[in-house]
C-alpha cells in the first residue's frame, strides 16, 4: 500500500488532453449531425405576444425552429425538473411557455444542417414582448430581503454585546455577481440511433444527475437514455445542475429523429448560472484583550423570482470563532433574473472574505497582529455545534504560512513600507471549507494478465479524479499504475453524486477501497485453495495485494500471484462493484482550513495594484496526489487574486441586461497579473474522518484569497476597500 | 451573424471597384475586430473584400528620411521591425500594449486604425446606441460609463476610440495615406479620426469607398526619450483606461520639443498643441509636466462612474513625461509599472 498515494504522480488522462485525443462534449461526432443555436429574450419579464419564425423556417439548411408553441411534450411537474442539487422553488423550463422571466431566457432553438446557417437563422426570428416592470438590482432591492429560513438560534445576545463592546467593528462589504467562464462552452450533443435511444454527450458534473432529470422532464425510461461526460473543460459549479442546452438538445433530438447538437456561445453562457452578488454585514465586537465577545453576519444575496438558491455564507462566522454571544441570518432578494447556482467555494468565498476583511478591521482597531487576533479568538470546537474537530492544524497554518512569507518582519502601520513608487500591503486571512463525504459505487475488473479496469459515474471536471483513482487503486490492487485503466463520467457506471463540494477525492478513494477489498476476498479464496498455500487459512483483514501478489500482511512474502491465485481457481476475470457508505459521526465537525498571506505593491499615485506574493499553508487531511493538489491550491489562488482584483458582472439594471458578457470585458487575471505563489500543504493527519484521512482540496484554495488582498491592500494604502473587485479608481483620491 | 458574399481584392483599384459597386460592403483585413462585431450583428455587411492579400506589407524608407508602412503589416511585424524598433520605439512600445499575441499577429494597421469603440452598449443590439443605431439615443450617457470619454464628447456619444497604436502614431504626427474613387491623398492622423459630434455613426474621415494604403512616419522618431504608459484594470490584454504616449527632445534638461498623447480619454488619440508649447523651452520637471497635464485636461467632462479618469491622466501624463525624460521607457514585458 502507498506506492501511488501521497506522491506527485502527473495526470493519467494528461496525454489525452494535451494532444487532443481526449473528446469533449461538443466534440463527439454522429452521423447526420443536426446543429442548434439558440435565441434569447431581449427583456427581463413579461410574455411572448407574437414569435414570428416563419422567416427563419424559409432559410435553406433550416430543419426547425423550435419554440413554447411547437416543441414536443415536456414534463408539467416541477418534480420532473428537480435535479439533485435543485434549491427550493419551481425550476426554469426552456421553451416551455411564453413567460419570460430573464433576460437572455432562452425562447427558440434553431436546428439546421450546419451552425452557422442555424446561428443566421436566428438572426431572423421576430419577438414581440409584452413588457412587465421588473427589478435587477440587488442594492435598490434591498429593503425587500426576506429570511431564507429561519435563522439559527441566536448565542446570547449579540445585539447588546456588540452595542456595549470595548471595540467594536461592523461593516457592509459587497461581492459583486460573477461567473465561472469554464474554458470549455456549454455544448450538448444528443445522438439519436434508429431505435429512438439517445446517448447524451453533455457537459455536466454529473452524469446521473442529468440522466435521472431527462428521464423525468422527457417521460423516458431509464434504458432509454444514456449521458456521458468523460472530459469536462472546467466546470466549478456551473455544471452542477442540468444546463438548458442538454433539454434543447434532446428537444431538437426527440423532434426531428436526428442527432442534434447545441453549443452556447460565451455570451449566452452568461444567462445560466453564476455566484449571486451578496451583500455581507459583518459585525464584531472585542473586549480591549482582543477576546471576540460578540458576532453578527448578516448576508443578503440574489436569487431569481422562481428559486430560492441560497447558500452558507454565514456559518463560517459561526464556527470559526470563539464569542459568547453571535447571531446570524441569510437574506433573499426575489429579483427578475436567472437563478444562481454554486461557483467554486460557494458561500465561503464571499462569506469568509467578508469576515476576514473584517476581522483585519477589528485587529487594526484593537492595535493587534492580525494573527494574534485570530489566535485569541482560536477554537479547538466547531462553534456552531459545539463540536470538536476530527482534525485541525489551522495554528500550524498559521505558524508555517507566517514563517514562510516572513511575516514577523510586518511593520503593522498602514502605508509604511515601500518599495520604490509601490506602497507594499502586506495581509493575511483564515480560510474554511467543509470536509464532505458521500457514497459512491465503484466496479474493479481484475483480469489474469493483472490489469484492472476501474469505472464509476463520478466525473472529472478537470480537478484530478482519474488520476486519483488510478493511485488509490494501484495501492489498493497492488499494480503498477500503468496496469489501471479508469472509466468515468457515464450514466450506466456504478452510482456516484454529482462531483462538486470537495467530496470527490474522499468518497471516489474510498469506494475505491471498498471494491479492492471485494476483489482481495475472492482472490484470497482461490489463493487458499491452491495445494500447500502460505495463505491457507489466512484472514481477509491480514492480508494485502502488493507487487502483483495476495500477501500476508505482515509477512508479504507469504504470497500467491494474482496470476497464479487466478489460474488456479480457473478465473479469467474477476469483476467486483460496492457502494462505499460513510459511518455516520454526529460527534465531530469536519473541515479544511488554510491560513493565506498575501504581498501587494500599490503604485501610489497610479493606484496599480499588483499581487506579488500569495503564500497558502493548507490543512485538508491527506494529499493523495501532491502535484495536481498545488495546481488545484495554485488555480485557486489565481482565482482569488481575480475575485479581488478582477472579477465582476456587470449589469444595466435599466435594461436588466449583462453588460460584459465575454472574456474580453470580463476581467480575470492573465499571466502578467501572477507572480509568486507558495503552496505549504500541513500535515494533518486525520484517523477519525475516514480510513486514508482524506478531506478534499477543490474549494479551499480560494476561501481567504481575496480578504487577504483586500487586507494587503488596506495595509498598503491605509484606504479600505469594501466593495469588490478592488479596481485602482477606489484606490485614487 | 448574417449572410454575406465574399470577393478576394486583385489590387487596391480591384478593391475600391468592389467598394463602390456593393454599398453595404466592407473591407475586411485581419478581421479581429470586424468577424467579432458580425458575430454580434453590430456589423451586417452584405459583402466582405478581403484584401488581406494584397502586396501592402512593406515597410520602406523613402528619399525624405520617413518610413512609409503598408496598410497589411501585422501589428506584430511592425512592432519588431528593426526601423521601428531602432527609429520608433514609442510605436513599437504602444502596439506592444495592445491586445494580445494572437491577436497582433492577425491585426493590420489599416484595421487598427480602424477599429471600432469597446463601449458595451454599441456591442448589444437590445440597448439604444447613436453610433450604432443614429438617433436611438445614448445609453451609456446615463448608463455604465466608467471606460467613456472625458474630452471632446457630445451630447450624442461618450465613446473612446480603443486603439493604442494610433495614440503613438498622432504623437508622431503620422499620415495616413488613403485611395479611393477619385484618387489618392493623405491626412494627417490627428485628422483622421473625428470627434462623435451630432454624427457619432462616423468615426473617422476615410470616406465613401475609400482604403487606407499606408501610414507614414515622419523622419522625428523620438528615439532617445520617449514613453508609452497604458493603465487598464489588469496588467496585460485589457483596454486602457488612460493612455499616454509621451516624446521629448531635450538639451541638457530643457525641452526642445514634447509631444503628447492621450488613449482612452476620447474618441480620437488626444493632443493638445497648446500643452506641448508650454513645455518647450522648460526644464524637464514634475511641475512643467504637471502644468501641461492640466492644458491637455482642459475641459474635461465627466459622467457618472468615469470622474476618476481625469486625475488618473493628469498622473499618468506627469509619470509617462518623467519616463520620457530620464530615458526610462516603460516596458510592455515586465509585470509592472516603472
Ligand atoms: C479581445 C481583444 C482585445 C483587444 N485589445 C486591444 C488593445 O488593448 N489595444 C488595441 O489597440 N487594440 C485591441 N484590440 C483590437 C485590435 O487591435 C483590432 O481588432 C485590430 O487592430 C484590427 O485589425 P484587423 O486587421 O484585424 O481589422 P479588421 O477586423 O479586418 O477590420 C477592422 C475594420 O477596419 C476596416 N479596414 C481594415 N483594413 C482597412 C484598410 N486598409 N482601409 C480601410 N479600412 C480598413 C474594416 O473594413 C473594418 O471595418 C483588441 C481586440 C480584441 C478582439
Ligand atoms: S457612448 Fe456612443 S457608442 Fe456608447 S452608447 Fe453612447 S452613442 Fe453608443
Amino acid at each position: 500500500m502507498n506506492a501511488y498515494v501521497g506522491t506527485p504522480t502527473s495526470r493519467v488522462d494528461g496525454r489525452a488532453k494535451v494532444t487532443g485525443a481526449a473528446k469533449y462534449a461538443g466534440e463527439f461526432p454522429a452521423d447526420r449531425l443536426l446543429h442548434g443555436f439558440v435565441v434569447e429574450a431581449t427583456i427581463s419579464c413579461g410574455r411572448i405576444v407574437r414569435l414570428d419564425t416563419n422567416t427563419a423556417q424559409q432559410v435553406k439548411g433550416v430543419l426547425d425552429v423550435l419554440t413554447h408553441a411547437n416543441r414536443p411534450p415536456l414534463a408539467d411537474k416541477d418534480e420532473a425538473w428537480k435535479d439533485e442539487v435543485a434549491p427550493d422553488g419551481s425550476p426554469f423550463r426552456p421553451l416551455y411557455d411564453d413567460t419570460i422571466r430573464f433576460n437572455g431566457q432562452p425562447i427558440a432553438l434553431v436546428v439546421a444542417e450546419d451552425w452557422e446557417t442555424a446561428k443566421f437563422a436566428a438572426t431572423l426570428v421576430r419577438v414581440e414582448y409584452e413588457q412587465h416592470g421588473f427589478a435587477t438590482d440587488l442594492e435598490g432591492e434591498r429593503s425587500n430581503a426576506a429570511e431564507k429560513d429561519k435563522p439559527h438560534k441566536p448565542r446570547g445576545d449579540a445585539a447588546a454585546a456588540l452595542a456595549g463592546a470595548d471595540v467594536r467593528h461592523e461593516a457592509d462589504y459587497v461581492i459583486p455577481t460573477e461567473h465561472h467562464n469554464p474554458m470549455e462552452l456549454y455544448a450538448t450533443t444528443a445522438v439519436w440511433d434508429d431505435n429512438g435511444k439517445l446517448t447524451i454527450y453533455d457537459k455536466t458534473q454529473g452524469v446521473q444527475n442529468v440522466h435521472k432529470f431527462l428521464c423525468g422532464v422527457f417521460d423516458k425510461k431509464p434504458d432509454d437514455i444514456r449521458v456521458a461526460s468523460p472530459y469536462v473543460g472546467g466546470a466549478f459549479g456551473s455544471g452542477l445542475r442540468p444546463q438548458y442546452q442538454v433539454v434543447l438538445a434532446t428537444l431538437g433530438a426527440l423532434a426531428l429523429k436526428r442527432s442534434v447538437r447545441v453549443v452556447l456561445t460565451r455570451q449566452q453562457m452568461y444567462g445560466l448560472g453564476y455566484r449571486p452578488m451578496t451583500i455581507e454585514r459583518v459585525g464584531l465586537g472585542a473586549k480591549s484583550d482582543g477576546t471576540l465577545d460578540a458576532i453578527t453576519h448578516e448576508a443578503i444575496a440574489v436569487t431569481s423570482r422562481y428559486e430560492d438558491f441560497a447558500r452558507n455564507d454565514t456559518g463560517w462566522a459561526e464556527q470559526l470563532y470563539k464569542s459568547p454571544n453571535s447571531r446570524f441570518s441569510h437574506k433573499l432578494v426575489h429579483l427578475d433574473v436567472s437563478t444562481p447556482c454554486d461557483m467554486r467555494a460557494p458561500g465561503a468565498a464571499s462569506g469568509v472574505c467578508a469576515l476576514e476583511c473584517a476581522m483585519d478591521e477589528l485587529a487594526v482597531a484593537l492595535k493587534l497582529d492580525p494573527i494574534e487576533l485570530r489566535l485569541k479568538c482560536y477554537s479547538d470546537h466547531d462553534q456552531s455545534e459545539n463540536l470538536p474537530y476530527t482534525s485541525k492544524q489551522l495554528r500550524e497554518c498559521y505558524a508555517r504560512g507566517a514563517d514562510a512569507f516572513g511575516w514577523s518582519r510586518r511593520n503593522p502601520a498602514p502605508r509604511s513600507m515601500r518599495d520604490g513608487k509601490d506602497l507594499v500591503g502586506w495581509g493575511m486571512a483564515t480560510g474554511v471549507w467543509e470536509a464532505l463525504q458521500m457514497p459512491v459505487a465503484v466496479r474493479i475488473v481484475l483480469t489474469s494478465n493483472g490489469h484492472a479496469e476501474v469505472s464509476c459515474a463520478a466525473s472529472d471536471i478537470g480537478t484530478g479524479t482519474y488520476t486519483i483513482v488510478a493511485q488509490v487503486a494501484a495501492d489498493a490492487l497492488g499494480l503498477p499504475i500503468e496496469n489501471i485503466s479508469v472509466r468515468l463520467a457515464d450514466s450506466s457506471l456504478p452510482q456516484a453524486p454529482v462531483e462538486g463540494g470537495s467530496w470527490m477525492a474522499a468518497s471516489s478513494a474510498h469506494a475505491v477501497l471498498a471494491a479492492a477489498e471485494e476483489v482481495r476476498k475472492e482472490l484470497l479464496g482461490l489463493a487458499g485453495k491452491i495445494p500447500g498455500s502460505p495463505l491457507a487459512g489466512a484472514k481477509l483483514a491480514d492480508t494485502v495485494l502488493i507487487d502483483g501478489s495476495i500477501a500476508g500482511a505482515s509477512d508479504t512474502s507469504r504470497a500467491v500471484s494474482i496470476a497464479d491465485a487466478m489460474r488456479h481457481g480457473g478465473v479469467e476475470r474477476i469483476e467486483k462493484e460496492k457502494l462505499n457508505q460513510f459511518d455516520e459521526d454526529k460527534k465531530h465537525a469536519r473541515n479544511t482550513h488554510s491560513a493565506v498571506f498575501a504581498e501587494v505593491k500599490v503604485d501610489e499615485e497610479l493606484g496599480v495594484i499588483r499581487v506579488t506574493r500569495v503564500v497558502s499553508a493548507v490543512a485538508a487531511g491527506r494529499i493523495l496526489n501532491t502535484k495536481t493538489g498545488r495546481s488545484q491550491i495554485m488555480g485557486s489562488v489565481v482565482w482569488g487574486i481575480g475575485m479581488a482584483l478582477h472579477e465582476e458582472t456587470v449589469m444595466d439594471h435599466r435594461f436588466g441586461r449583462i453588460m460584459n458578457a465575454n472574456i474580453a470585458e470580463y476581467h480575470i487575471p492573465v499571466n502578467a497579473d501572477v507572480h509568486d505563489i507558495d503552496v505549504i500543504f500541513v500535515d494533518e493527519p486525520d484517523n477519525r474522518i475516514n480510513k486514508l484521512g482524506i478531506k478534499g482540496l477543490g474549494e479551499i484554495g480560494i476561501v481567504g484569497v481575496p480578504a487577504a488582498i483586500a487586507n494587503a491592500v488596506y495595509h498598503a494604502t491605509g484606504k479600505r476597500i469594501r466593495r469588490f473587485p478592488i479596481t485602482l479608481d477606489k484606490l485614487l483620491d | 451573424m448574417n449572410n454575406f458574399q465574399y470577393a478576394r481584392a486583385t489590387d487596391v483599384a480591384d478593391a475600391i471597384r468592389l467598394l463602390a459597386a456593393d454599398p453595404g460592403a466592407k473591407l475586411i483585413a485581419g478581421g479581429t475586430n470586424l468577424i467579432d462585431l458580425m458575430k454580434e450583428n453590430v456589423e451586417r455587411p452584405t459583402r466582405l473584400i478581403d484584401i488581406s492579400r494584397l502586396p501592402l506589407r512593406k515597410v520602406e524608407e523613402t528619399p525624405d528620411g520617413s518610413l512609409r508602412i503598408g496598410a497589411l503589416v501585422p501589428n506584430s511585424d511592425l512592432a519588431y521591425h528593426p526601423l521601428i524598433e531602432q527609429r520608433y520605439p514609442l510605436l513599437a512600445s504602444a502596439i506592444l500594449a495592445g491586445a494580445s499575441a494572437q491577436l497582433r499577429n492577425m491585426a493590420s494597421v489599416g484595421g487598427n486604425l480602424m477599429q471600432r469603440t469597446r463601449c458595451a452598449y454599441f456591442y448589444d443590439t437590445a440597448t439604444p446606441c447613436n453610433k450604432r443605431h443614429p438617433g436611438s439615443g445614448c445609453s451609456a450617457m446615463d448608463g455604465l460609463n466608467r471606460n467613456h470619454a472625458i474630452l471632446g464628447t457630445s451630447a450624442a456619444c461618450i465613446a473612446t476610440n480603443p486603439s493604442d497604436m494610433s495614440v503613438a502614431l498622432a504623437a508622431l504626427d503620422a499620415l495616413v495615406h488613403i485611395a479611393g474613387p477619385s484618387g489618392e491623398r493623405t491626412i494627417a492622423l490627428t485628422d483622421f479620426h473625428r470627434l462623435p459630434g451630432d454624427k457619432p455613426h462616423v468615426d473617422t474621415n476615410l470616406g465613401t469607398g475609400e482604403i487606407i494604403t499606408a501610414i507614414e512616419l515622419p523622419p522625428r522618431g523620438f528615439a532617445q526619450n520617449y514613453s508609452y504608459l497604458k493603465i487598464r484594470d489588469r496588467m496585460s490584454y485589457a483596454f486602457a483606461l488612460v493612455s499616454v504616449a509621451a516624446a521629448l527632445e531635450l538639451e541638457g534638461n530643457a525641452i526642445g520639443g514634447a509631444r503628447v498623447a492621450l488613449g482612452g480619454v476620447a474618441h480620437k488619440p488626444w493632443r493638445s498643441l497648446e500643452a506641448e508649447a508650454a513645455l518647450r523651452g522648460q526644464a524637464a520637471t514634475p511641475d512643467h509636466f504637471s502644468h501641461a497635464a492640466d492644458l491637455l485636461l482642459q475641459g474635461a467632462t465627466t459622467r457618472s462612474h468615469n470622474g476618476f479618469k481625469v486625475e488618473l491622466a493628469r498622473r499618468a501624463i506627469v509619470r509617462t513625461l518623467t519616463q520620457a525624460a530620464n530615458a526610462t521607457p516603460q516596458s510592455q514585458a515586465h509585470k509592472k509599472i516603472a
